[in-house]
């Protein structure tokens, strides 16, 4: 029997940076040892962490579920922990994923489009023209109206 | 600007073919020159490999757009670096004159 196949987990971004290099080590050839960070759990840690979504938002927007999300989450901070602790290099590639970057939406034809030129902004639809575009968003609309009012509650409590 | 199209057929009349790296055939249609060109996919019997090379196949044809039925998941990356723009068209029916006169509002 084979085993069941890894879904895909969705990243919405490349990461900036392909890793982290320690500095300032006593014994040179610890820091020669690396830490393989996998994009899917760079993107668990962005969400999570850096966006502040909860993990079941987290989950959604990568589209695997809640408890796959706290694993590859929990496993992100063990290596994390790892490479800070023995002075390890992060090295961030590989895992299962698909890259899900700035995706567009037009009103006018219905049609989805990508725009590969980061450095100017979209303003209209490249195949009808229409002006009506807007950014297809990571978090599907209902989901994100229901989880608002707790991530409020989190962030009151973070800055009374 | 050269933009290509995914068809099912070698007419105008012909539907959006909503694979892209297997379809049937390619059309490009020049938005300046208002000229159309309809080819054959050489790569739609292949086993493995269709999508990257039907890419470099357009990207050899100077196409800046791609209008198709749906993409891999190989063809991202590569159309990322090749900075050509991806158009995903969820309604199969359409045909291709249609698509080229939406086109033409541009």
């Amino acid at each position: 029997m084979c085993p069941r196949p890894k879904r895909l987990r969705k990243i919405s971004d490349p990461p900036l940076i392909a890793g982290f290099k320690p500095y300032g080590a006593s014994d040179r050839a610890l820091t020669r040892e690396k830490v393989f960070l996998h994009f899917e759990e760079y993107e668990a840690l962005r969400l999570c962490d850096h966006k502040g979504f909860s993990q079941v938002e987290a989950a959604l927007a990568m589209e695997v579920s809640r408890p796959t999300l706290t694993r590859i989450y929990a496993r992100a901070l063990q290596k994390i922990a790892d490479a800070f602790v023995n002075g390890k290099q992060i090295i961030i590639e590989g895992g299962k994923i698909f890259f899900d970057s700035e995706w567009y939406t037009c009103e006018g034809c219905g049609c989805f489009f990508n725009h590969p030129d980061k450095a100017s902004s979209v303003e209209e639809c490249p195949l009808c023209g229409h002006s009506g575009v807007s950014n297809y968003t990571e978090v599907p609309e209902e989901i994100q109206e229901k989880s608002c009012r707790r991530r409020r509650l989190r962030r009151g409590q973070m800055n009374p | 600007m050269k933009t290509a199209i995914t068809s099912t057929g070698k007419d105008l009349n012909s539907t959006i073919d909503g694979r892209f790296g297997r379809c049937s055939y390619f059309v490009i249609y020049d938005t300046e020159l208002k000229s159309v060109e309809i080819m054959p996919n050489p790569n739609k019997e292949a086993e493995e490999g269709a999508g990257p090379s039907s890419v470099r196949f357009l990207a050899s044809k100077g196409v800046k757009k791609i209008v198709s039925g749906e993409f891999g998941i190989k063809i991202k990356s590569l159309l990322d670096s090749l900075k050509i723009q991806m158009i995903v068209m969820k309604t199969e029916d359409k045909t291709i004159q249609e698509v080229i006169d939406l086109l033409d509002h541009n």
